[in-house]
């Protein structure tokens, strides 16, 4: 069989060019770690990427995102009768905004184990070579993030033109708001990380498990509406995770003065913030060490590194 | 044979698993997989293992491949301990299963060679030249720009085959690399197994199949394993050899009636040393093994005795299915899962 329409030009090293040089350079092509993350990346982006029909791409990764904020927005608007210069308008729609990058982070990792192993079934081939496991799958995450990051930069962008959200240069606090991306970046995919070592231990069903954790998490993040409203004993979900710490360090690094009145954690100036970030993410990383760790051992104790569920 | 010159190395080694449905609910059951297998590979050897389904062989590759921790025992590719030195173990091995035909199906069969190549920290030179070379030898190099998913199984298995070797690994653990291909397909795999072992005569290359022929003809030395023991490890020559004394026969004869008694058997018949029977459509494939030709009228007689007639006879060599039959009183075809209960069924 024939099949044309897939077939690259001859000589069109399109996707591998880049990556191909960066793994060329020589203090790269010593590091394992290194190589698995970039490589992992570069998988990553094949495959989150479809470039096979860019309109589907573009419809599944940004319209949707975008369209279910518009959903959020229009119910908004019919409940307070339209009130989108309220404070509490911004706090929903950026909360939302960033919680793609949320639910990316989480689900990313665990997705891309249980892909590798149940759909390409390529875990065999990859957990037998050199690379390093959690690098890989930080790069297979960091794909996912590339793309979540785009959505929300849409939707924002979207918000401020649209609806009025309060941002502006002025508001912005540029030091905080590289803080926190920072941050941000390391304690989710600390999170994820966890997140996707013990996806090891399930079966194929645990594909959905990062997406039911960020999705159940979703209304304590502070996301959908201030913690203040929740019963003290859900509020204390909210206040360990996380996520909630990085999406108020987020919305008041944009907003500045714009968002007082809705500060989840008043108590808290940024500088605390920060630190409880930094520590989060000091913590979960050696955590997700030791997770992935064990995982691994046990996962070769049991057999289910490559695991392909029977249908 | 000191260890430093080993390529693998086995002690022992036992891998139990927990298999879910015990009798009562909850109740953990446990299957013996490898039941404490000691070998010793040389360097630069082709050594195959051979068994019947479910003997452990991918159990054992598995091992030694760093996917599986033995339940005891220790293993040691290239001289390292495949249970604490595992990356290190990693970087000089490499292992394809057959009949594999997974793969990251959006990928060129080029992106995908070229992306393990570079978890191996391949330099780009080495990339390009061993790809081609290597694509060129089994016959994909022109489908390199088309896609996994687009490729026929048999390719696709030929993409995995390779993605074996272009690490220039130490030791290669191939599991079963022919299974499902064609008869073609089948046969550049082994001549490209003979190839890069005669180009690389300081590699290891470890096998597993179920089929006799492709060990013989490819093992320098193999290793007959059944339910999780190894029962003899030589060269195939030696293996034969062993059989000169016995004189074999195919038969083909009319389906026989039941045995009468347990006394009965052909088993039983004087100068018959093991029998195994294949019952097909409308006749049924005697293979037997006698002390001489002599015995033979007997056993003719004791087949016409139980209603059958002879379709043909034929005198053979000794090949490493007699060997097999020979140790362990089953065919080699034979699924492990079976009770064997008398005439070598
Ligand atoms: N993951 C597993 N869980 C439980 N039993 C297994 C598992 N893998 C293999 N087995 C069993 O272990 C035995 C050896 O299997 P295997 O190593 O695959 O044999 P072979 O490769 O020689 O056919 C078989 O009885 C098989 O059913
Ligand atoms: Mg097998």
């Amino acid at each position: 069989m024939i099949t044309l329409s897939s077939a690259r030009p001859e000589g069109d090293h399109r996707p591998m060019g880049f990556a191909d040089r960066l793994l060329s350079l020589p203090f790269v092509q010593r590091s394992d770690a290194l190589r698995s993350f970039i490589l992992g990346a570069w998988l990553g982006w094949q495959i989150e990427s479809n470039w096979a029909d860019p309109l589907l791409f573009a419809v599944y990764s940004f319209a949707r995102p975008l369209a279910s904020v518009m959903i959020l927005v229009v119910m908004y608007s019919v409940i307070t009768d339209g009130a989108t210069q309220q404070p509490i308008f911004a706090y929903i729609y950026l909360g939302n905004a960033l919680y793609i990058i949320v639910g990316g982070m989480l689900a990313g990792i665990s997705w891309a184990v249980i892909d590798d192993r149940e759909h390409y079934r390529t875990a065999k081939q990859l957990y037998t070579s050199p690379l390093v496991g959690y690098a890989y799958l930080c790069g297979r995450g960091a794909a996912r993030l590339l793309i979540g990051t785009i959505s929300t930069i849409i939707v924002t962008v979207f918000g401020v033109l649209l609806f009025g959200i309060p941002i502006t240069f002025g508001s912005i606090d540029l030091p905080f708001l590289i803080a926190s991306i920072v941050l941000g970046l390391t304690t989710l995919s600390g999170l994820g990380l966890i997140i996707g070592a013990i996806s090891f231990q399930l079966g194929r069903n645990a594909w959905q498990a990062g997406e039911l954790i960020s999705g159940a998490l979703y209304l304590f993040a502070g996301a959908l509406f201030p913690l203040d409203i929740l019963p003290p004993v859900l509020r204390e979900i909210g206040l360990i995770f996380p996520a909630t710490y990085w999406l108020e360090a987020m919305r008041r690094a944009l907003l500045g003065a714009n968002m007082i009145g809705f500060q989840t954690f008043a108590a808290l100036d940024n500088t605390a913030i920060t630190f409880i970030l930094l520590a989060m993410s000091v913590g979960l990383w050696i955590s997700a060490a030791f997770v992935y760790r064990w995982s691994m051992r046990q996962a070769r104790e049991k057999g289910v590194i490559d695991l392909e569920t029977n249908y | 044979m000191s260890s430093i010159s080993l390529a693998v190395e086995t002690h022992d080694v036992r891998r139990i698993y927990k298999i879910r449905g015990g009798k009562r609910k909850g109740e953990a059951k446990t299957l013996i997989a490898l039941d404490g297998v000691s070998m010793e590979v040389p360097r630069g050897e082709l050594f195959g293992l051979l068994g019947p389904n479910g003997a452990g062989k991918t159990t054992l590759i598995k091992i030694l491949a760093t996917l599986l921790l033995p339940s005891s025992g220790t293993a040691k590719v290239d001289g390292l301990d495949v249970t604490t030195q595992t990356q290190e173990v990693r970087r000089r091995i490499s292992m394809v299963s057959g009949g594999e035909t997974s793969g990251f199906g959006l990928l060129t069969v080029e992106e995908n060679l070229w992306m393990f190549a570079r978890f191996y920290g391949l330099d780009n030179k080495t990339i390009k030249s061993r790809l081609a070379e290597m694509m060129q030898m089994v016959g994909i190099y022109d489908r390199r720009s088309t896609k996994i998913s687009d490729l026929s199984t048999g390719l696709r298995q030929k993409m995995n085959f390779i993605r074996g070797f272009i690490s220039d690994p130490r030791v290669v653990f191939l599991d079963e690399p022919t299974l499902g291909l064609d008869v073609t397909a089948a046969r550049d795999v082994r001549d490209f197994v003979k190839d890069w072992m005669a180009q690389n005569p300081d590699r290891t290359l470890l096998l597993t199949t179920h089929y006799m022929a492709e060990a013989d003809e490819l093992c320098d030395r193999l290793a007959i394993i059944d339910k999780g023991k190894t029962l003899i490890c030589d060269s195939p020559e030696n293996l034969k050899r062993r059989l000169q004394s016995e004189t074999l026969f195919n038969l083909k004869i009319q389906p026989l009636r039941k045995p009468t008694s347990p006394e009965d058997v052909i088993e039983a018949v004087p100068g018959v040393r093991s029998v195994t029977i294949a019952d097909q459509i409308d006749f049924s494939e005697l293979r037997l093994s006698l002390e001489g030709e002599d015995a033979l009228p007997a056993v003719l007689a004791h087949l016409s005795g139980r209603g059958s007639g002879l379709l043909s006879l034929e005198k053979r060599e000794p090949t490493l299915e007699d060997v097999f039959t020979q140790l362990v009183g089953r065919r080699l075809d034979e699924d492990t899962s079976q009770n064997s209960t008398g005439e070598g069924r």
